[in-house]
């Protein structure tokens, strides 16, 4: 549990990275660093895109498994790690 | 007049006088009669006649018999107006003459049919007294039905006109009040349910179910220990339910923080993986070795790194030994493993109590780990294990040693399979160390010989630090060991009493020794008089020397080519070497570290054309090498490049022989 705490407070830490978001697995974020309204508008979105994202690579084969899930847009890149149940979303300024 | 008459065409009609006579039907029929026939007569004369007077006479069967006499007797008929129905002897009392006297006149009317109109004359008191209601509720009304009223006071009721004179009835019954029953019931239970049927979900299912399946199996071989572990395991899993528990996010997180770095880090990555120094064909012979990444780990920071090893299934995961070399500084040590993957943190830690000295990865079993540490202990950790702690340690064995570890090393596993390795240390001792079950048994290979110098008499006491070993890649049983003397011993391990071979390398420490991974006869030395020696161990005599400006620190050959080699010196320098090409000078002399930091490592990745080099401030760097520093041998036209280890021994013995 510590050692999960460390992990994030570190990948906070790190250049460039503008926040963090854990949602559960109803679309909730639980544990975010940026400000309500913008961790329940980035969960609720990215939680469906990747259910879907899942959806397609299990499709595809029922056996592969979806790691991660990476947007890279103009401004900044969004980056998924799905779990079983939860689902960790962080947000970094990737050019600084 | 002629009597004739119709055959059964009596009628009995209603006449005003009927005063008759067993005759007087047929008279009255005639008479009746007669008009009809006068009527027809003119239709059909001539026939009637014939017909009339063609019948006889037929006498009705309750006609009277009466005689002739009584036949020609006139009976006169009179026509009145009497009602026949009427009393004729109607008598009443007079009270004048005290006696009954008859009426002469009675009331000869009959009434056949009556009917009440119901006009009322307008002048009546009727009449009056409905006009007057009728003007009143005309009032509000129009003024065409007042028009209408004393014209017909009475019909303003019957609205129907018709020739039947049609009567609505109407009769209004008692209507019961209308009262609302109604029930509500308790709706069903509802729940909504949605769920989408994929492929993989059928597919999650069936391994669901072949787990289950498999789990109820077991559990019937072994009932009874499980029914305690259930419960605990009951209660665990209540305990976590309940916690919004994010522990289960170790391995999202630790992905997120590689993809992070790999952004922050993306030319670097890009690099490492792609770039190939296109000035190295300008440069002729030279190389250069471009920066990577830099691990750091803030609380290494007042130690130096003592040790650094590649893991030889994981190429990008390495380990760090952190300690002092400063005999007055001894404080901690550190073990690390870092992954190229993420740089800025490193993915296991653990904290010894002394300097690290050594390390080494077992090379099948890469989770093992064995650490020398600066006061003689040896450690074996277990990295799928989550503990700070080691899986063994030596510190409460006997066989410890009594001076720093300077050199750890796994060999294949013995008879018993059990995991060994073996150590030599400032107090002169190999000794093998051997895993057996939960603890550590050592086992004392060989004592090293004491130097020269010592008096005789203290020979026992004084003994020789060996402060490097390697063994031998093919011949596993073959062994060399540096002195801190400056002394390298050849050994065996079959031989416990001797050395097989000694060379005078240096004339102060031997820093490092290492066989050459190809050539079964070359090993490389070096040692703090900033000499680097390549030997045959055949020859008592170095094959190559090479003099770098500061003492040398480590030498490490590559793993890719058998005549390229590097070594750090303790002026922050590295130096690559290729034999084949250039047999005199380095290709790649480069500062990489800024000044007053020694450089005391170094290591070729098993893999990547990458080396990494430790420095005394706790960091690690990685370069990647240059293409002019990986050469292989230009192939000759048409020819195929023969490629594998008999290439590398070929190059050697080249070498070797145009030497002697």
């Amino acid at each position: 549990m510590a050692e999960v705490e460390d992990t994030l407070k570190r990948i906070q830490a790190q250049h460039g990275v503008i926040g963090t978001i854990v949602v559960n697995g109803e679309g909730i974020p639980i544990r975010t660093t940026l400000d309500n309204s913008t961790s329940v508008q980035y969960a609720g979105l990215l939680h469906q895109l990747t259910m879907k994202a899942r959806s397609a690579v299990r499709d595809i084969d029922p056996q592969n498994e979806l790691t991660f899930l990476r947007i890279r847009s103009k401004k900044h890149e969004i980056m998924v790690a799905p779990d079983k149940e939860y689902l960790l979303i962080a947000i970094q300024n990737p050019s600084e | 007049m002629s009597v004739s008459y119709k055959v059964g065409t009596v009628k009995s009609k209603q006449s005003p006088n009927v005063n008759t006579q067993p005759k007087a039907p047929v008279v009255k029929g005639v008479k009746t009669t007669g008009k009809k026939k006068d009527e027809e007569e003119g239709i059909d004369t001539a026939d009637g006649e014939e017909w009339m007077q063609g019948k006889t006479l037929v006498k009705p069967p309750d006609q009277l018999d009466l005689t002739e006499e009584e036949l020609k007797e006139e009976i006169t008929r009179v026509l009145t107006a009497n009602n026949p129905n009427a009393p004729q002897n109607v008598v009443r009392y007079s009270f004048k003459e005290g006696c009954y006297k008859t009426i002469v006149f009675v009331d000869q009317m009959a009434i056949h049919f009556e009917l009440e109109g119901n006009l009322v004359h307008k002048e009546s008191d009727e009449g009056r007294r409905l006009m007057a209601k009728h003007t009143e509720r005309e009032d509000c009304g129009g003024d065409e039905r007042l028009e209408n009223v004393p014209i017909k006071p009475g019909k303003r009721e019957q609205k129907v006109t018709n020739q039947f004179n049609f009567i609505d009835r109407a009769s209004q019954t008692l209507n019961n009040l209308p009262r609302e029953i109604s029930c509500q019931t308790e709706p069903p239970p509802r729940a909504n349910f949605s769920a989408t049927a994929n492929q993989w979900e059928i597919y999650d299912f069936y391994v669901e179910e072949l787990q289950r399946r498999e789990k109820s199996k077991e559990k019937q071989e072994s009932q009874f220990p499980n029914k305690e572990e259930d419960r605990s395991k009951k209660k665990m899993i209540q305990a976590e339910a309940q916690s919004d528990d994010i522990s289960q996010l170790a391995k999202p997180a630790k992905i997120i923080e590689r993809m992070v770095n790999q952004n922050i880090f993306d030319e670097v990555a890009q690099d490492f993986m792609y770039f190939e120094d296109a000035a190295d064909e300008f440069r002729g012979e030279k190389g250069t070795l471009l920066p990577l990444w830099k691990f750091q780990y803030d609380k290494a920071k007042g130690l130096s790194v003592t040790a650094l090893c590649w893991n030889h299934i994981y190429s990008d995961l390495f380990a760090v030994g952190l300690g002092s070399y400063e005999f007055t500084q001894q404080e901690r040590g550190m073990l690390l493993f870092y992954t190229l993957k993420n740089p800025s943190f490193p993915e296991f830690i653990f904290n010894t109590d002394s300097g690290v000295m050594c390390v080494d990865i077992h090379e099948q079993l890469s989770y093992l780990v064995a650490v020398g540490l600066y006061d003689g202990c040896v450690s074996v950790y277990d990295l799928r294990k989550k503990s700070d702690q080691p899986m063994y340690n030596s510190i409460a064995s006997s066989g410890k040693h009594t001076g720093a570890v300077w050199q750890v090393k796994w060999q294949k596993d013995d008879l018993d399979s059990n995991h060994n390795f073996f150590s030599v240390s400032t107090d002169g001792r190999v000794v093998s160390w051997t895993l057996v079950k939960h603890e550590i048994v050592f086992t004392d290979i060989i004592k090293l010989p004491p130097v020269d110098k010592v008096p005789d008499d203290l020979k026992n006491v004084v003994a020789t630090a060996g402060t490097s070993l390697d063994f031998h890649k093919q011949k596993d049983h073959h062994f060399l060991v540096g002195t801190e003397a400056g002394k390298i011993h050849k050994g065996s391990k079959y031989y416990s009493s001797k050395f097989l071979e000694m060379y005078d390398a240096h004339f102060m420490t031997v820093s490092c020794v290492r066989w050459n991974p190809f050539h079964p006869n070359v090993f490389i030395s070096c040692g703090w008089d900033w000499m680097v020696k390549i030997w045959d161990h055949t020859i008592n005599s170095p094959v190559f020397t090479f003099e770098l400006k500061s003492s040398v620190t480590d030498v490490a050959w590559s793993p890719y080519s058998s005549t390229v080699f590097a070594a750090v010196t303790a002026d922050g320098k590295v130096h690559v070497f290729d034999l084949s090409i250039n047999k005199y000078e380095a290709l790649c002399q480069q500062k990489v570290v800024s000044k007053k930091t020694r450089l005391l490592h170094i290591e070729f990745n098993p893999v990547h054309p990458i080396i990494i080099v430790g420095d005394d401030r706790g960091r690690v760097i990685s370069l990647k090498l240059s293409p002019n520093l990986r050469k292989k041998p230009k192939e000759k036209k048409g020819q195929e490049l023969p490629k594998g280890p008999e290439v590398e021994i070929a190059k050697m013995e080249q070498l070797l022989s145009s030497l002697r």
